[in-house]
């Protein structure tokens, strides 16, 4: 019971990883990958650590484990900031190079 | 359990493969400092599920230099070029 409840968490984590690295490769621009990286896979690890700390079962593991995806959490955040500010400072302000503004 | 999950890990390792091609077509610096992210992100995932494999929670530790690692790699290679310390 408890084996196929975890397995459901990382089947779901793995799928919400998968969807971020899938945007990673078909967004158009920089500032939108660094919304599909911080975002989505953050919170396909998230559910991974949900489920192997139902896999493990200890409370220490369970307590690091999730003191782990905070910090990768805050990490990713940071990381992404720096890399749009250096974006920003090398090129200037992104400009909407593909879309025409007339769809409603 | 344990072939699902080392059918999962296989399926990171995929996924981590799109990081690889974003470092070698990324048009600027900042692409390829996308492609450290994910790595440093997916890398997390994997150790986290090699650990409940294994089950000795000492993966959990290298899980947690490789955080690190990564978002301090990231925070280097956009200071170097400002010319600041």
């Amino acid at each position: 019971m408890i084996n196929v409840l975890a397995g459901l968490f990382l089947v779901a984590g793995v799928c919400f990883f998968a969807a971020g690295s899938i945007g990673l490769l078909r967004l158009p621009e920089l500032h939108s990958r660094l919304h599909a990286l911080t975002k989505a896979d953050n919170l396909g690890l998230g559910l991974i650590a949900i489920g192997v700390a139902l896999t493990l079962g200890s409370a220490v593991i369970t307590l690091k484990l999730f003191l782990i995806w905070l910090l990768v959490l805050m990490a990713s955040a940071a990381s992404a900031n720096l890399i749009a500010s250096h974006a920003l400072q090398q090129s200037g302000p992104a400009e909407h190079t593909d879309q025409p503004e007339s769809q409603p | 359990m344990s072939i699902f999950l080392l059918i999962t890990t296989l399926v990171l390792v995929l996924t981590l493969l799109a990081g690889l091609y974003r470092a070698a077509i990324g048009p600027s610096l900042e692409d390829r400092l996308t492609s450290v992210l994910l790595l440093g992100t997916g890398g997390v995932a994997l150790l986290f599920i090699l650990a409940a494999v294994t089950g000795s929670s000492a993966l959990i530790d290298v899980a947690l230099v490789l955080a690190l690692l990564a978002a301090v790699a990231s925070a280097a290679m956009t200071r170097q070029e400002q010319g600041h310390d």
